[in-house]
Protein backbone atom coordinates (compact mmCIF):
# COMPACT_ATOMS: atom_id res chain seq x y z
CA UNK A 1 0.00 0.00 0.00
CA UNK A 2 2.53 2.38 1.23
CA UNK A 3 4.75 1.82 -2.17
CA UNK A 4 1.74 2.99 -4.03
CA UNK A 5 0.98 5.99 -2.85
CA UNK A 6 4.81 7.26 -3.49
CA UNK A 7 4.85 10.37 -5.13
CA UNK A 8 7.64 10.88 -8.05
CA UNK A 9 8.53 13.28 -10.31
CA UNK A 10 7.28 13.44 -14.12
CA UNK A 11 11.06 12.53 -15.25
CA UNK A 12 11.69 9.88 -13.25
CA UNK A 13 8.79 7.61 -14.44
CA UNK A 14 9.09 7.79 -18.02
CA UNK A 15 6.50 4.23 -18.28
CA UNK A 16 3.96 5.99 -16.09
CA UNK A 17 3.77 9.37 -18.29
CA UNK A 18 3.75 7.50 -22.02
CA UNK A 19 0.11 5.37 -20.79
CA UNK A 20 -1.76 4.37 -23.56
CA UNK A 21 -5.01 7.12 -23.21
CA UNK A 22 -7.91 5.39 -21.68
CA UNK A 23 -10.95 4.20 -23.97
CA UNK A 24 -13.12 7.18 -23.68
CA UNK A 25 -15.78 6.22 -21.66
CA UNK A 26 -18.13 8.33 -24.70
CA UNK A 27 -17.59 5.50 -27.17
CA UNK A 28 -18.42 6.47 -30.71
CA UNK A 29 -19.71 9.77 -31.08
CA UNK A 30 -22.64 11.22 -34.00
CA UNK A 31 -21.33 14.44 -35.51
CA UNK A 32 -24.14 14.64 -38.51
CA UNK A 33 -26.49 17.60 -38.38
CA UNK A 34 -28.99 16.47 -40.63
CA UNK A 35 -30.36 12.80 -41.96
CA UNK A 36 -30.80 13.56 -45.41
CA UNK A 37 -30.16 10.17 -46.91
CA UNK A 38 -28.65 7.39 -46.38
CA UNK A 39 -26.20 7.80 -49.38
CA UNK A 40 -23.48 9.19 -46.94
CA UNK A 41 -23.75 7.08 -44.12
CA UNK A 42 -20.34 5.47 -43.08
CA UNK A 43 -21.11 1.24 -42.14
CA UNK A 44 -20.22 2.88 -38.58
CA UNK A 45 -22.80 5.50 -38.64
CA UNK A 46 -25.45 2.86 -39.56
CA UNK A 47 -23.86 0.29 -36.41
CA UNK A 48 -24.53 3.35 -34.19
CA UNK A 49 -27.92 4.20 -35.16
CA UNK A 50 -28.68 0.22 -34.93
CA UNK A 51 -27.15 0.16 -31.68
CA UNK A 52 -28.77 3.20 -30.00
CA UNK A 53 -31.95 1.62 -31.41
CA UNK A 54 -31.32 -1.32 -29.71
CA UNK A 55 -31.36 0.63 -26.19
CA UNK A 56 -34.13 2.33 -27.19
CA UNK A 57 -36.38 -1.00 -27.62
CA UNK A 58 -35.79 -1.31 -23.75
CA UNK A 59 -36.90 1.79 -23.19
CA UNK A 60 -40.28 0.93 -25.03
CA UNK A 61 -40.20 -2.73 -23.76
CA UNK A 62 -40.66 -1.03 -20.37
CA UNK A 63 -43.90 -0.57 -17.61
CA UNK A 64 -43.67 3.10 -18.15
CA UNK A 65 -42.06 4.05 -21.65
CA UNK A 66 -40.98 7.47 -21.04
CA UNK A 67 -37.14 8.79 -20.65
CA UNK A 68 -36.29 12.29 -20.48
CA UNK A 69 -33.22 12.65 -22.61
CA UNK A 70 -34.99 15.49 -25.39
CA UNK A 71 -37.23 16.97 -22.32
CA UNK A 72 -37.08 20.78 -23.42
CA UNK A 73 -36.54 19.80 -27.25
CA UNK A 74 -39.40 20.88 -29.53
CA UNK A 75 -39.89 19.01 -32.72
CA UNK A 76 -42.30 19.74 -35.77
CA UNK A 77 -43.28 17.49 -38.19
CA UNK A 78 -44.40 19.01 -41.82
CA UNK A 79 -45.70 16.68 -43.84
CA UNK A 80 -46.75 17.89 -47.21
CA UNK A 81 -47.62 14.05 -48.20
CA UNK A 82 -50.00 11.97 -46.40
CA UNK A 83 -48.61 9.20 -44.00
CA UNK A 84 -49.40 7.46 -41.28
CA UNK A 85 -46.96 4.92 -39.64
CA UNK A 86 -43.80 7.87 -40.45
CA UNK A 87 -45.90 10.42 -39.01
CA UNK A 88 -47.06 8.45 -35.90
CA UNK A 89 -43.44 6.84 -35.31
CA UNK A 90 -42.02 10.15 -35.03
CA UNK A 91 -44.60 11.55 -33.01
CA UNK A 92 -44.68 9.14 -30.56
CA UNK A 93 -40.80 8.97 -30.48
CA UNK A 94 -40.47 12.25 -29.71
CA UNK A 95 -42.80 12.05 -26.83
CA UNK A 96 -41.04 8.71 -25.47
CA UNK A 97 -38.27 11.11 -24.86
CA UNK A 98 -40.01 14.05 -23.46
CA UNK A 99 -40.14 16.13 -26.28
CA UNK A 100 -42.72 19.09 -27.49
CA UNK A 101 -44.08 17.61 -31.02
CA UNK A 102 -45.66 19.73 -33.23
CA UNK A 103 -47.79 18.23 -36.26
CA UNK A 104 -48.47 20.27 -39.40
CA UNK A 105 -49.64 19.17 -42.22
CA UNK A 106 -50.25 21.07 -46.28
CA UNK A 107 -54.01 21.17 -45.71
CA UNK A 108 -55.06 23.04 -42.96
CA UNK A 109 -51.75 25.51 -42.53
CA UNK A 110 -50.57 28.15 -44.38
CA UNK A 111 -49.03 26.24 -47.18
CA UNK A 112 -52.39 26.38 -48.33
CA UNK A 113 -52.57 30.00 -48.77
CA UNK A 114 -49.40 29.89 -50.87
CA UNK A 115 -46.67 29.96 -48.48
CA UNK A 116 -43.15 28.99 -49.66
CA UNK A 117 -41.20 26.14 -48.40
CA UNK A 118 -38.76 28.52 -47.26
CA UNK A 119 -41.14 30.72 -45.28
CA UNK A 120 -42.90 27.86 -43.32
CA UNK A 121 -39.18 26.65 -42.52
CA UNK A 122 -37.93 29.97 -40.91
CA UNK A 123 -41.59 30.68 -39.39
CA UNK A 124 -40.68 26.76 -37.65
CA UNK A 125 -37.34 27.59 -36.50
CA UNK A 126 -38.87 31.49 -35.09
CA UNK A 127 -41.53 29.87 -33.32
CA UNK A 128 -38.16 27.11 -31.22
CA UNK A 129 -38.24 24.17 -33.50
CA UNK A 130 -34.97 22.43 -32.95
CA UNK A 131 -35.85 19.06 -34.95
CA UNK A 132 -37.97 19.52 -38.45
CA UNK A 133 -39.13 15.81 -39.40
CA UNK A 134 -40.29 16.90 -43.34
CA UNK A 135 -41.92 14.50 -46.24
CA UNK A 136 -42.32 16.27 -49.50
CA UNK A 137 -42.89 15.11 -52.93
CA UNK A 138 -40.80 16.92 -54.12
CA UNK A 139 -37.27 15.39 -54.50
CA UNK A 140 -34.73 17.42 -52.11
CA UNK A 141 -36.88 20.08 -50.66
CA UNK A 142 -35.43 18.72 -46.99
CA UNK A 143 -31.98 19.93 -48.83
CA UNK A 144 -33.77 22.95 -49.20
CA UNK A 145 -34.90 23.27 -45.90
CA UNK A 146 -30.96 22.46 -44.39
CA UNK A 147 -29.80 24.88 -46.10
CA UNK A 148 -31.99 27.83 -44.74
CA UNK A 149 -32.73 26.93 -41.52
CA UNK A 150 -30.98 26.18 -38.27
CA UNK A 151 -32.92 23.62 -37.12
CA UNK A 152 -31.72 19.82 -37.32
CA UNK A 153 -33.63 18.15 -40.53
CA UNK A 154 -34.98 14.86 -40.75
CA UNK A 155 -35.72 13.46 -44.35
CA UNK A 156 -39.52 11.55 -43.62
CA UNK A 157 -39.01 10.51 -47.62
CA UNK A 158 -38.83 13.41 -50.00
CA UNK A 159 -40.30 12.63 -53.90
CA UNK A 160 -38.51 8.89 -55.52
CA UNK A 161 -35.29 10.50 -53.66
CA UNK A 162 -34.59 9.11 -50.41
CA UNK A 163 -36.53 7.75 -46.98
CA UNK A 164 -33.66 7.24 -44.72
CA UNK A 165 -35.46 6.38 -41.48
CA UNK A 166 -37.17 3.70 -43.29
CA UNK A 167 -33.80 2.31 -45.08
CA UNK A 168 -32.19 2.16 -41.53
CA UNK A 169 -36.05 0.61 -39.77
CA UNK A 170 -35.42 -2.19 -42.51
CA UNK A 171 -31.60 -2.82 -41.43
CA UNK A 172 -32.72 -3.18 -38.10
CA UNK A 173 -35.49 -5.87 -39.19
CA UNK A 174 -33.30 -7.51 -41.20
CA UNK A 175 -30.70 -8.19 -38.49
CA UNK A 176 -32.82 -9.17 -35.86
CA UNK A 177 -33.93 -12.00 -38.00
CA UNK A 178 -30.80 -12.97 -40.40
CA UNK A 179 -27.92 -11.53 -38.53
CA UNK A 180 -24.75 -9.88 -40.21
CA UNK A 181 -25.74 -8.82 -43.64
CA UNK A 182 -22.22 -9.18 -45.43
CA UNK A 183 -22.82 -11.52 -48.04
CA UNK A 184 -26.21 -12.15 -47.73
CA UNK A 185 -28.47 -11.89 -50.74
CA UNK A 186 -31.43 -9.64 -50.03
CA UNK A 187 -33.90 -9.70 -52.96
CA UNK A 188 -35.65 -5.92 -53.49
CA UNK A 189 -39.16 -6.68 -55.64
CA UNK A 190 -41.42 -4.06 -57.31
CA UNK A 191 -41.77 -0.14 -58.28
CA UNK A 192 -37.94 0.15 -57.64
CA UNK A 193 -38.00 3.32 -60.00
CA UNK A 194 -40.43 5.34 -57.96
CA UNK A 195 -39.30 3.97 -54.68
CA UNK A 196 -37.49 6.10 -52.02
CA UNK A 197 -37.67 3.40 -49.86
CA UNK A 198 -35.42 1.34 -52.39
CA UNK A 199 -32.86 3.57 -53.20
CA UNK A 200 -32.25 3.93 -49.19
CA UNK A 201 -32.39 0.34 -48.69
CA UNK A 202 -30.20 -0.12 -51.15
CA UNK A 203 -27.47 2.21 -50.20
CA UNK A 204 -27.72 0.66 -46.57
CA UNK A 205 -28.20 -2.64 -47.50
CA UNK A 206 -24.53 -2.43 -50.05
CA UNK A 207 -22.58 -0.14 -47.46
CA UNK A 208 -23.53 -3.07 -44.62
CA UNK A 209 -21.94 -5.58 -47.42
CA UNK A 210 -25.21 -7.03 -48.64
CA UNK A 211 -25.95 -8.51 -52.04
CA UNK A 212 -28.88 -6.53 -53.32
CA UNK A 213 -30.48 -8.22 -56.44
CA UNK A 214 -33.24 -5.86 -57.66
CA UNK A 215 -36.47 -6.90 -59.24
CA UNK A 216 -39.20 -5.65 -61.55
CA UNK A 217 -40.99 -5.18 -65.03
CA UNK A 218 -38.19 -3.45 -66.89
CA UNK A 219 -40.65 -0.39 -66.97
CA UNK A 220 -40.28 0.40 -63.35
CA UNK A 221 -36.51 -0.37 -63.21
CA UNK A 222 -34.08 2.54 -62.64
CA UNK A 223 -32.14 2.43 -65.92
CA UNK A 224 -28.93 3.98 -63.66
CA UNK A 225 -28.74 0.75 -61.92
CA UNK A 226 -26.97 -2.87 -62.62
CA UNK A 227 -24.56 -0.18 -64.47
CA UNK A 228 -22.02 0.30 -61.43
CA UNK A 229 -18.12 0.02 -62.35
CA UNK A 230 -15.38 0.13 -60.81
CA UNK A 231 -14.83 3.88 -58.09
CA UNK A 232 -18.40 4.72 -59.65
CA UNK A 233 -20.87 6.48 -57.04
CA UNK A 234 -23.32 4.11 -57.53
CA UNK A 235 -23.78 0.93 -55.12
CA UNK A 236 -23.04 -2.37 -56.58
CA UNK A 237 -26.64 -4.07 -57.19
CA UNK A 238 -27.41 -7.31 -60.07
CA UNK A 239 -30.63 -6.60 -61.90
CA UNK A 240 -33.22 -9.37 -61.94
CA UNK A 241 -36.34 -9.18 -63.90
CA UNK A 242 -37.58 -12.91 -63.51
CA UNK A 243 -38.48 -13.15 -60.27
CA UNK A 244 -38.45 -16.60 -59.73
CA UNK A 245 -34.75 -16.49 -60.83
CA UNK A 246 -33.66 -13.97 -58.07
CA UNK A 247 -35.77 -15.10 -54.93
CA UNK A 248 -33.60 -18.34 -55.79
CA UNK A 249 -31.02 -18.72 -52.65
CA UNK A 250 -32.39 -15.36 -51.21
CA UNK A 251 -31.92 -14.51 -47.33
CA UNK A 252 -34.76 -11.72 -47.57
CA UNK A 253 -37.33 -10.32 -49.76
CA UNK A 254 -38.11 -6.87 -49.19
CA UNK A 255 -41.26 -5.60 -51.52
CA UNK A 256 -42.09 -2.75 -52.29
CA UNK A 257 -45.68 -0.75 -52.87
CA UNK A 258 -47.31 -0.30 -56.05
CA UNK A 259 -48.22 2.00 -56.86
CA UNK A 260 -51.95 2.25 -58.69
CA UNK A 261 -51.13 5.80 -60.61
CA UNK A 262 -48.33 4.05 -62.44
CA UNK A 263 -50.88 2.22 -64.43
CA UNK A 264 -52.11 4.75 -65.67
CA UNK A 265 -48.41 6.14 -66.89
CA UNK A 266 -48.64 3.49 -69.18
CA UNK A 267 -45.66 1.51 -67.50
CA UNK A 268 -47.65 -1.60 -66.62
CA UNK A 269 -50.04 -3.38 -69.05
CA UNK A 270 -52.54 -4.41 -66.00
CA UNK A 271 -52.56 -5.44 -62.33
CA UNK A 272 -53.15 -8.75 -63.02
CA UNK A 273 -50.30 -9.17 -65.31
CA UNK A 274 -48.41 -7.50 -63.08
CA UNK A 275 -49.48 -9.98 -60.11
CA UNK A 276 -48.83 -13.02 -62.11
CA UNK A 277 -45.55 -12.29 -62.35
CA UNK A 278 -43.93 -10.17 -59.37
CA UNK A 279 -46.58 -11.05 -56.60
CA UNK A 280 -44.44 -12.38 -53.75
CA UNK A 281 -46.13 -15.35 -52.17
CA UNK A 282 -45.79 -18.72 -50.76
CA UNK A 283 -44.91 -20.79 -53.79
CA UNK A 284 -41.96 -18.45 -54.72
CA UNK A 285 -40.73 -18.17 -51.24
CA UNK A 286 -40.28 -21.30 -50.90
CA UNK A 287 -36.96 -21.22 -53.33
CA UNK A 288 -36.00 -18.60 -51.04
CA UNK A 289 -33.79 -19.75 -48.16
CA UNK A 290 -35.34 -22.05 -44.67
CA UNK A 291 -36.91 -18.76 -42.65
CA UNK A 292 -35.93 -16.08 -45.17
CA UNK A 293 -38.28 -12.99 -43.99
CA UNK A 294 -40.33 -10.96 -46.16
CA UNK A 295 -40.80 -7.05 -45.52
CA UNK A 296 -42.89 -4.77 -46.75
CA UNK A 297 -42.69 -0.66 -45.68
CA UNK A 298 -46.71 -0.39 -46.35
CA UNK A 299 -49.26 0.53 -46.84
CA UNK A 300 -49.82 -2.55 -48.71
CA UNK A 301 -52.02 -3.95 -51.48
CA UNK A 302 -52.59 -7.29 -50.52
CA UNK A 303 -53.07 -9.71 -53.65
CA UNK A 304 -51.13 -7.55 -56.02
CA UNK A 305 -47.40 -7.19 -54.80
CA UNK A 306 -47.82 -9.30 -52.18
CA UNK A 307 -50.07 -11.85 -51.36
CA UNK A 308 -52.48 -12.06 -47.94
CA UNK A 309 -51.35 -15.75 -46.48
CA UNK A 310 -47.50 -14.59 -46.89
CA UNK A 311 -48.14 -11.38 -45.29
CA UNK A 312 -49.48 -12.24 -42.20
CA UNK A 313 -47.73 -15.74 -42.15
CA UNK A 314 -44.89 -16.71 -39.96
CA UNK A 315 -42.05 -15.18 -42.11
CA UNK A 316 -44.01 -11.93 -42.47
CA UNK A 317 -41.71 -9.29 -40.25
CA UNK A 318 -44.11 -6.46 -41.14
CA UNK A 319 -45.66 -5.43 -37.88
CA UNK A 320 -41.64 -5.96 -36.24
CA UNK A 321 -41.02 -2.72 -39.43
CA UNK A 322 -43.30 -0.63 -37.60
CA UNK A 323 -42.60 -1.13 -34.01
CA UNK A 324 -39.01 -1.01 -34.59
CA UNK A 325 -39.83 2.22 -36.84
CA UNK A 326 -40.50 4.00 -33.52
CA UNK A 327 -36.88 2.85 -31.74
CA UNK A 328 -34.95 3.76 -34.73
CA UNK A 329 -36.46 7.03 -34.92
CA UNK A 330 -36.09 7.70 -30.74
CA UNK A 331 -32.36 6.49 -31.95
CA UNK A 332 -32.13 9.40 -34.28
CA UNK A 333 -33.73 11.68 -32.47
CA UNK A 334 -31.47 11.00 -29.52
CA UNK A 335 -27.95 11.32 -31.31
CA UNK A 336 -29.18 14.91 -33.11
CA UNK A 337 -30.13 16.59 -30.10
CA UNK A 338 -26.34 16.07 -29.00
CA UNK A 339 -24.57 16.93 -32.27
CA UNK A 340 -23.62 20.18 -32.74
CA UNK B 1 1.79 16.43 -16.70
CA UNK B 2 2.35 13.50 -13.84
CA UNK B 3 0.81 10.17 -13.26
CA UNK B 4 0.91 9.06 -10.04
CA UNK B 5 -0.67 5.53 -8.90
CA UNK B 6 -2.59 5.55 -6.51
CA UNK B 7 -3.45 1.62 -6.21
CA UNK B 8 -2.03 -1.07 -7.52
CA UNK B 9 -4.39 -4.31 -8.91
CA UNK B 10 -3.37 -5.82 -5.39
CA UNK B 11 -4.87 -2.97 -3.83
CA UNK B 12 -7.90 -2.76 -6.41
CA UNK B 13 -8.68 -6.39 -5.37
CA UNK B 14 -8.17 -6.30 -1.72
CA UNK B 15 -11.18 -3.30 -2.17
CA UNK B 16 -13.20 -5.42 -4.08
CA UNK B 17 -13.11 -8.30 -1.64
CA UNK B 18 -13.15 -6.00 1.11
CA UNK B 19 -16.21 -4.40 -0.28
CA UNK B 20 -18.10 -7.66 -0.92
CA UNK B 21 -17.67 -8.59 2.67
CA UNK B 22 -18.87 -5.23 4.01
CA UNK B 23 -21.97 -5.80 1.45
CA UNK B 24 -22.76 -9.57 2.85
CA UNK B 25 -22.59 -7.71 6.17
CA UNK B 26 -24.38 -5.16 6.18
CA UNK B 27 -27.45 -7.38 4.09
CA UNK B 28 -26.85 -10.67 6.22
CA UNK B 29 -26.15 -12.68 2.81
CA UNK B 30 -26.90 -12.29 -0.75
CA UNK B 31 -30.87 -12.76 -0.34
CA UNK B 32 -32.64 -10.57 -3.09
CA UNK B 33 -29.51 -8.57 -4.04
CA UNK B 34 -28.59 -7.09 -6.95
CA UNK B 35 -25.53 -5.62 -8.42
CA UNK B 36 -25.96 -3.08 -10.81
CA UNK B 37 -22.77 -2.13 -12.59
CA UNK B 38 -22.72 1.76 -13.83
CA UNK B 39 -21.18 2.21 -17.85
CA UNK B 40 -18.19 1.86 -18.60
CA UNK B 41 -15.87 0.30 -15.44
CA UNK B 42 -18.71 0.18 -13.09
CA UNK B 43 -19.78 -3.28 -15.24
CA UNK B 44 -16.85 -5.30 -14.40
CA UNK B 45 -16.70 -3.65 -11.27
CA UNK B 46 -19.78 -5.42 -10.52
CA UNK B 47 -19.01 -8.42 -11.86
CA UNK B 48 -15.59 -8.51 -9.63
CA UNK B 49 -17.93 -8.00 -6.51
CA UNK B 50 -20.49 -10.67 -7.20
CA UNK B 51 -17.72 -13.14 -8.15
CA UNK B 52 -16.25 -12.36 -4.42
CA UNK B 53 -19.58 -12.31 -2.67
CA UNK B 54 -19.92 -15.98 -4.72
CA UNK B 55 -16.94 -16.79 -3.00
CA UNK B 56 -17.64 -15.86 0.47
CA UNK B 57 -21.36 -17.21 0.18
CA UNK B 58 -21.28 -19.69 -2.27
CA UNK B 59 -24.68 -18.12 -3.80
CA UNK B 60 -24.41 -16.44 -7.39
CA UNK B 61 -25.37 -12.31 -7.28
CA UNK B 62 -26.87 -11.22 -10.33
CA UNK B 63 -25.72 -8.73 -11.94
CA UNK B 64 -27.00 -5.91 -14.70
CA UNK B 65 -25.51 -3.12 -16.43
CA UNK B 66 -27.04 0.14 -16.29
CA UNK B 67 -26.49 3.30 -19.12
CA UNK B 68 -27.34 6.24 -18.13
CA UNK B 69 -27.04 8.28 -21.59
CA UNK B 70 -31.05 9.13 -21.29
CA UNK B 71 -30.64 10.41 -18.08
CA UNK B 72 -28.05 12.45 -18.13
CA UNK B 73 -28.31 16.25 -17.34
CA UNK B 74 -25.53 17.76 -19.47
CA UNK B 75 -26.99 16.52 -22.98
CA UNK B 76 -27.50 19.62 -24.35
CA UNK B 77 -24.34 21.58 -23.43
CA UNK B 78 -21.83 18.45 -23.93
CA UNK B 79 -21.79 19.13 -27.99
CA UNK B 80 -22.04 15.28 -29.13
CA UNK B 81 -24.52 12.48 -27.98
CA UNK B 82 -23.32 9.54 -26.03
CA UNK B 83 -23.34 6.53 -27.06
CA UNK B 84 -25.89 4.21 -25.55
CA UNK B 85 -25.52 0.41 -24.88
CA UNK B 86 -28.17 -0.87 -24.05
CA UNK B 87 -28.59 -2.67 -20.61
CA UNK B 88 -28.87 -5.65 -19.19
CA UNK B 89 -31.43 -6.28 -16.13
CA UNK B 90 -30.80 -9.60 -15.20
CA UNK B 91 -34.22 -9.93 -13.58
CA UNK B 92 -37.13 -7.46 -12.45
CA UNK B 93 -35.54 -5.43 -9.64
CA UNK B 94 -38.99 -4.50 -7.89
CA UNK B 95 -38.47 -5.52 -4.27
CA UNK B 96 -35.14 -6.02 -5.32
CA UNK B 97 -31.59 -4.56 -3.01
CA UNK B 98 -30.01 -3.19 -5.46
CA UNK B 99 -26.42 -2.08 -4.98
CA UNK B 100 -25.16 0.00 -7.75
CA UNK B 101 -21.56 -0.19 -8.65
CA UNK B 102 -19.19 2.72 -10.17
CA UNK B 103 -15.82 3.37 -11.25
CA UNK B 104 -15.33 6.93 -9.32
CA UNK B 105 -17.78 8.63 -7.25
CA UNK B 106 -16.97 12.80 -8.66
CA UNK B 107 -19.85 15.44 -8.59
CA UNK B 108 -22.09 12.58 -8.09
CA UNK B 109 -24.28 13.91 -11.31
CA UNK B 110 -24.11 10.35 -12.49
CA UNK B 111 -25.12 8.79 -9.55
CA UNK B 112 -28.16 11.01 -9.70
CA UNK B 113 -28.91 10.41 -12.97
CA UNK B 114 -28.56 6.29 -12.50
CA UNK B 115 -31.53 7.11 -9.52
CA UNK B 116 -34.07 8.57 -12.30
CA UNK B 117 -33.05 5.36 -14.78
CA UNK B 118 -33.58 2.87 -11.95
CA UNK B 119 -36.97 4.75 -10.61
CA UNK B 120 -37.94 4.35 -14.32
CA UNK B 121 -37.11 0.48 -14.85
CA UNK B 122 -38.67 -0.56 -11.23
CA UNK B 123 -38.99 0.32 -7.65
CA UNK B 124 -36.69 -1.35 -5.68
CA UNK B 125 -36.48 -2.39 -2.17
CA UNK B 126 -33.18 -0.13 -1.54
CA UNK B 127 -30.54 1.39 -3.33
CA UNK B 128 -27.00 1.38 -2.05
CA UNK B 129 -23.91 2.85 -3.80
CA UNK B 130 -20.23 1.02 -4.04
CA UNK B 131 -17.46 3.10 -5.62
CA UNK B 132 -13.72 2.35 -5.82
CA UNK B 133 -12.39 5.50 -5.52
CA UNK B 134 -14.39 8.55 -4.28
CA UNK B 135 -12.45 11.38 -5.12
CA UNK B 136 -14.65 14.31 -3.36
CA UNK B 137 -16.38 17.89 -4.82
CA UNK B 138 -19.77 16.64 -4.65
CA UNK B 139 -22.55 18.92 -6.43
CA UNK B 140 -25.43 16.84 -5.27
CA UNK B 141 -26.70 15.69 -2.05
CA UNK B 142 -25.55 12.17 -2.72
CA UNK B 143 -22.85 9.48 -0.54
CA UNK B 144 -22.06 5.95 -1.50
CA UNK B 145 -22.25 3.33 1.21
CA UNK B 146 -19.65 1.00 0.13
CA UNK B 147 -16.07 3.22 -0.67
CA UNK B 148 -12.91 1.27 -1.82
CA UNK B 149 -10.52 3.93 -1.05
CA UNK B 150 -10.94 7.73 -0.47
CA UNK B 151 -8.84 10.23 -2.05
CA UNK B 152 -8.31 13.77 -1.54
CA UNK B 153 -8.21 15.81 -5.14
CA UNK B 154 -8.11 18.84 -6.75
CA UNK B 155 -10.77 19.82 -9.19
CA UNK B 156 -8.57 19.80 -12.21
CA UNK B 157 -7.13 16.34 -11.46
CA UNK B 158 -7.99 13.30 -13.44
CA UNK B 159 -8.59 10.08 -11.46
CA UNK B 160 -7.79 7.28 -13.85
CA UNK B 161 -9.48 3.92 -13.28
CA UNK B 162 -8.19 1.10 -15.53
CA UNK B 163 -9.16 -2.21 -15.61
CA UNK B 164 -8.12 -5.64 -17.35
CA UNK B 165 -11.59 -5.59 -18.98
CA UNK B 166 -11.64 -2.53 -20.66
CA UNK B 167 -8.31 -1.06 -20.37
CA UNK B 168 -5.93 -3.93 -20.70
CA UNK B 169 -4.42 -3.50 -17.18
CA UNK B 170 -5.53 -2.76 -13.67
CA UNK B 171 -4.61 -0.01 -12.16
CA UNK B 172 -5.83 3.69 -10.80
CA UNK B 173 -3.56 6.43 -10.93
CA UNK B 174 -3.89 10.50 -11.02
CA UNK B 175 -2.97 12.48 -13.19
CA UNK B 176 -2.38 15.95 -11.52
CA UNK B 177 -1.71 19.59 -13.39
CA UNK B 178 1.16 21.31 -13.33
CA UNK B 179 1.08 24.51 -11.25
Amino acid sequence: MASSRTSEPAGTAPRQVTEVPLTPDEGRVWRRRHVLDLDDFSADEIELVLETTTAMKEVLARDVPRAPALRGTTIVTLFYEASTRTRASFELAGKVLGADVINLTSSGSSVEKGESLIDTVRTLQAIGAQVLVMRHSMSGAPYLAAEHCDARVINAGDGWHAHPTQGLLDLYTLRSRVGDLRGRRIVIVGDVAHSRVARSDIWGLSRLGAEVVVCGPPTLLPAELGKSQEGSALPNVTVETDLDKAVCGADAVMTLRLQQERMAGGLLPSLREYSRLYQVNEARMAKANPGAPVLHPGPMNEGVEISAALAHGAASMIEEQVQNGVAVRMALLYLMRGSK
Amino acid sequence: MSERVLMTSEDMRRAVVRIAHEILEAHKGSKDLVLLGMHTRGVPLAHRLADAMEQIEGEAVPVGALDIGLYRDDLSTRGTSVQLTPGELPQDVSGKRLVLVDDVLFTGRSVRAALDAIIDIGRPQRIQLAVLIDRGHREVPIRPDYVGKNVPTARGDDVRVRLDETDGRDGVAIVRQEE
